[in-house]
């Protein structure tokens, strides 16, 4: 490529996402992404943007999804602050040689794992949680020495307004451009080449996502969601099960990817469930969540006829009011639920919870079983044998015993789906590793040439003999073990074999 | 079991059968016909059904298994190093070294480390989450698709399974029909060792491969090329299906600064020759400055001679190549090279063979530079600097393995600093891959994912974020609930204590 980057004509030509990428790539083959200094102050910058301007975050928020200020605080800002300062605090180990075991020939050799940055990354976020799960990806990203291109969701228009304003102010904006846009512009963004992609949103995209990327060999990371199953045990503490479950699933109007999706529980106890899950609601969000400052909005009309023509063919326990001029739709619990109404048709993603009656444990993971991966499993028991049962029996991204979404916040539990929930993993190191090269390292000298003529031809059995038993000799020597086997190795291996071989 | 149709012929113009086979010719084929027709899904769905039913995870099955595979190769070996010279010419001790200690290697190693890997992983928690149980538990996948390659045909399937029975799955392999004696022998003797109902092999071409892939895995792990890579990541979308590719490209070979030429010039020789330069990780191309050549070209020669005899040809120790395709493309890469032959340049057709080669005066635009060698002809490039040689690589796709030789640690680093492949290995070639601690995998264009020891494992299983909590403390759940208040959530802050360093960071609780 020619120095200067491409010209001013062929720029005009490029498109505006071509522009961003080709900038960034510019910027990352400079090399100035390597030295850990540089990464911790743009990490740093990114934290005083969410301190100083959280005000203008907020306001975006409440625009977009009627968050409230704390709420908005709480799960997502304090969120990404949490992750920015571990990152801060742990960077210098995790970018550091990982030294791996060695066998008894590489005793003199240096064999470590480097981690490197892979180069330009593209993170498409979601409207669910903007700053979580953009900018946490961003912070892992940074952190490995990356560049990045962000595109903030469409979805939630003043959130990407406000990331398109703010983050170039305040991080290194060649480097971490930020590209906003609806279908047509990700499509445009998605033919270009990247190291990786990090897609947060539905299945349906991601396999979109992962056919753009497989014209590049693309490696990606998708954290997707699906029907995240919440099983109740009969023996249960109903009022704190039912407490914890309506905060999981009411919490920014059930938008969230982790919620509780549906209820399955006995028959026997569905009617007390619905009790408590009606007292925990009035709890957090008055008898009117309408007026109720802490209580969201879904997130535009689209979202909102998809959500209110699930209810249709089935019961309700409580709830259903609505107000489509405010994407207002109350907490709603279903009761007596079929496997094949509507709303078990696809993941729900909005403030209705049906509940499946289901007579058995048994029914209850053949029922979970049928089903695809979901993101997560929940499992509300007294009974660590149950639990352990269920945990057995399923596969999901991750399991949570007794509460909802809280193992998000855990910054050493990876966070990710399997199957058709996701596939990768991130938060905290695991963000690290994910968006790394982890580079193979086996560092030799040219000396104990005599060694290496064990595997030279002329072939012999009697060299034959020797390799075998050095290959398949594995041991991982310690710092003692080396100090007494190493001059010996050398004795034998140098002098000794190199007079057996002549 | 399912093995290859008969109307479809290999490249070596014989027809493969089965093993297993029913005793009229006739039932085997309509079956066979049977398998294919219905696009492998009962094949496919029986896998997932033994998985379903719990057979491969118990740790004792997998062990087992792993200690039917060692069996395997044990009362094999001779049955094996046959199938190997017969598909590649290749020379017994390469063989042994190469193919079956490497299996054995893997597989005792994921023997002794089964219960570890296994275990649960426990996490470090913050104070809100003192009372909780946080793991990771590593758990299958479910049904994975291991499509071999022929240049190390029995390696580069079997270390993929090891690690996938290791993780507990059930496992379909598609080895090459490129090396048919291999393919043979493993559609014999997988159903013979292992169990039937968690682990088959099928048999085909691109055809079938195609038809195999319309299915949905759990996990594809390829072994192979860019192009073909391609359409397995467009079929593996399709179904959200994780994958592993190994790939390969140019692995280029720096050659800088003092250094004892002799001794490089034997290891250069060594990695670049072994199995006839058919390695993923053979050193592709010499960089280095004219008076390096100068010295490099009569050490190369002299190892050569001593490896190989100055007739190489009638050497027992040198290998061929696979097919006739393979062995036509090399000559013709050879013939429209503008280089210079300096060592070897000999060729046989009917024998597919071709003597270790090396040119000098090569062009950066040369034939030998426009794809991957994947075979014994070594072109020296020249470079001035090592900044030159730097800039030579970075302009190129990220190559498998890089190799540097020098005495100068220096270089070495500078070097390592400033570029990045796959995996990177100074003063030796390939050796690298034979350590189960290290990940065996590529980036960029050569590649994603890795495997060998707990890697392999690692790929072939999910991570599973386990956190069982308790009942109490709910007391402290209060502070997250709504009406959120600026007092609660300052607890809180306080609480999960994001700002010391040290402590782990946490919110939302």
């Amino acid at each position: 490529m020619a120095a200067g980057g491409p010209s001013r004509a062929l720029l005009t030509r490029m498109s505006r996402q071509q522009v961003a990428v080709e900038r960034a790539r510019r910027a990352f083959l400079t090399g100035r992404t390597r030295p850990l200094d540089y990464r911790i102050r743009q990490l740093k910058s990114l934290q005083r943007c969410l301190e100083e301007r959280q005000a203008d975050i907020v306001t975006a928020l409440k625009k977009d999804l009627h968050k409230s200020e704390q709420g908005t605080a709480l799960f997502e800002i304090y969120g990404v602050q949490g992750e920015i300062l571990l990152v801060i605090n742990k960077l210098s180990d995790w970018a550091a040689p990982r030294p791996v075991e060695k066998n008894l020939l590489g005793i003199s050799d240096q064999v470590y794992i480097q981690p490197e940055p892979l180069g330009v990354v593209l993170i498409i976020g979601a409207w669910n949680y903007p700053w979580a799960v953009t900018i946490q990806p961003l912070v892992g990203a940074i952190a490995a020495g990356n560049a990045a291109v962000v595109k903030p969701s469409e979805v939630g228009v003043h959130t990407a307004k406000v990331m398109e304003d703010l983050l170039p102010l305040y991080l290194d904006k060649e480097m971490y451009p930020v590209v906003t846009g609806g279908v047509p512009e990700t499509q445009e963004l998605l033919k270009q080449r990247f190291d990786h992609i990090f897609y947060t949103g539905n299945s349906t995209v991601g396999k979109v996502v992962m056919e753009a990327a497989s014209c590049h060999l693309t490696p990606v990371t998708l954290e997707l969601g699906g029907k995240s199953p919440c099983y109740i045990d009969s023996s249960c503490d109903l009022t704190i099960t039912c407490r914890r479950i309506a905060w999981g699933k009411f919490s920014n109007c059930g938008q969230t990817c982790i919620a509780p999706d549906y209820i399955l529980c006995d028959p026997a106890i569905q009617d007390r469930v619905v009790e408590e899950l009606r007292k925990a609601v009035k709890e957090f969000y008055t008898d009117d969540p309408r007026s109720c400052v802490d209580y969201g909005r879904i997130i535009n009309q689209r979202h909102f006829k998809r959500i209110m023509a699930m209810m249709e063919d089935s019961t309700l326990a409580f709830g259903g009011e609505n107000d489509e001029s405010q994407c207002y739709i109350a907490p709603t619990v279903l009761k007596d639920v079929k496997p094949g109404a509507k709303v078990m048709q696809e993941e729900i993603f909005g403030p209705l919870l049906p509940i499946i009656p289901v007579s058995s444990v048994d029914e209850a993971l053949r029922f979970i079983n049928e089903r695809e991966k979901p993101l997560v499993l929940y499992i509300f028991s007294p009974d660590p044998k149950l639990i352990k049962r269920m945990v057995a029996e399923t596969s999901s991204g991750g399991v949570l015993a007794n509460d909802c979404l809280v193992h998000f916040s855990v910054s050493t539990l990876p966070f990710g789906g399997v199957g058709n929930s996701g596939m990768g993993a991130y938060h905290g190191k695991y963000s690290f590793d994910q968006l790394s090269h982890m580079r193979g390292c086996l560092i030799k000298s040219l000396s104990m040439e005599g060694v290496n003529k064990m595997r030279y031809p002329p072939h012999t059995a009697k060299k034959m003999d020797w390799v075998r038993y050095f290959l398949l000799s594995q041991m991982t020597v310690s710092l003692l073990g080396k100090l007494v086997l190493l001059p010996l190795l050398f004795l034998i291996v140098a002098v000794g074999l190199q007079r057996f071989f002549q | 079991m399912v093995t290859s149709p008969g109307s479809k012929q290999p490249e070596t113009g014989r027809a493969v059968k089965g093993a297993g086979a029913p005793s009229t010719d006739h039932c085997w084929l309509y079956w066979t016909w049977c398998v294919k027709m219905d696009g492998y899904k009962t094949v496919i769905d029986s896998l997932r059904a033994s998985f379903r039913s719990g057979f491969s995870l118990p740790e004792q099955f997998r062990l087992d298994q792993l200690e039917a595979l060692v069996t395997l190769i044990r009362e094999n070996e001779k049955q094996i190093l046959e199938a190997l010279y017969k598909d590649l010419g290749k020379p017994k001790f390469e063989a042994i070294l190469s193919e079956i200690d490497m299996v054995m290697n893997e597989l005792s190693f994921a023997i002794h480390n089964l219960k570890t890997w296994m275990a649960p992983e426990y996490v470090t928690k913050n104070l809100a989450t003192k009372l909780d149980h946080c793991f990771v538990h590593r758990e299958p996948l479910g049904v994975v698709l291991i499509i071999g390659t022929w240049n190390y045909p029995f390696q580069l399937i079997l270390l993929p399974l090891v690690a996938a029975i290791a993780a507990g799955n059930c496992a379909i392999l598609k080895p090459s029909e490129i090396s048919p004696a291999t393919e043979k022998l493993l559609v014999d003797l997988i159903p013979k060792y292992l169990s039937q109902k968690c682990y088959a092999v099928i048999c085909g071409g691109a055809e079938e491969t195609k038809k195999l892939l319309e299915n949905k895995f759990d996990h594809i792990f390829y072994t192979g090329s860019q192009k073909v890579a391609r359409s397995i990541l467009q079929a593996a979308a399709v179904h959200l299906t994780p994958v592993t590719l190994e790939l390969g490209g140019k692995c280029p070979c720096l050659i800088y600064g003092n250094l004892d030429i002799k001794a490089a010039a034997k290891r250069l020789a060594w990695a670049k020759f072994f199995n006839a330069g058919q390695s993923c990780v053979a050193p592709d191309y010499v960089l280095c400055n004219r008076e390096m050549r100068e010295a490099l070209v009569p050490a190369l020669r002299q190892a050569l001679e001593d490896f190989y005899s100055p007739r190489p040809r009638e050497c027992a120790d040198i290998g061929r190549i696979v097919s006739e395709r393979h062995w036509t493309r090399l000559a013709d890469l050879l013939q429209r090279s503008t280089g210079t032959v300096v060592i070897g340049g000999e060729t046989d057709k009917e024998e597919k063979y071709i003597a270790p080669t090396v040119l000098v005066d090569v062009p950066e635009t040369d034939a030998l530079m426009e794809e991957e060698i994947f075979g014994p002809i070594l072109p020296i490039i020249c470079i001035d600097t090592l900044a030159d040689g730097v800039n030579f690589i970075n302009a190129r796709e990220k190559p498998l393995a890089l190799y540097v030789f020098s005495d100068e640690s220096k270089v070495v680093t500078t070097v390592l600093e400033q570029t990045s492949s796959g995996g990177f290995c100074s003063n030796d070639g390939i050796v690298h891959m034979s350590l189960p601690g290290l990940p065996f995998g590529g980036v960029g264009n050569s590649g994603m994912g890795s495997y060998h020891g707990r890697w392999g494992f690692e790929t072939f299983s999910h991570r599973r974020a386990c956190m069982l909590r308790g009942w109490g403390l709910e007391r402290i759940n209060v502070l997250r609930y709504p009406p959120y208040t600026e007092g609660n959530l300052g607890w809180l802050r306080w609480a999960t204590g994001s700002k010391r360093k040290g402590w782990g960071s946490c919110s939302l609780m």
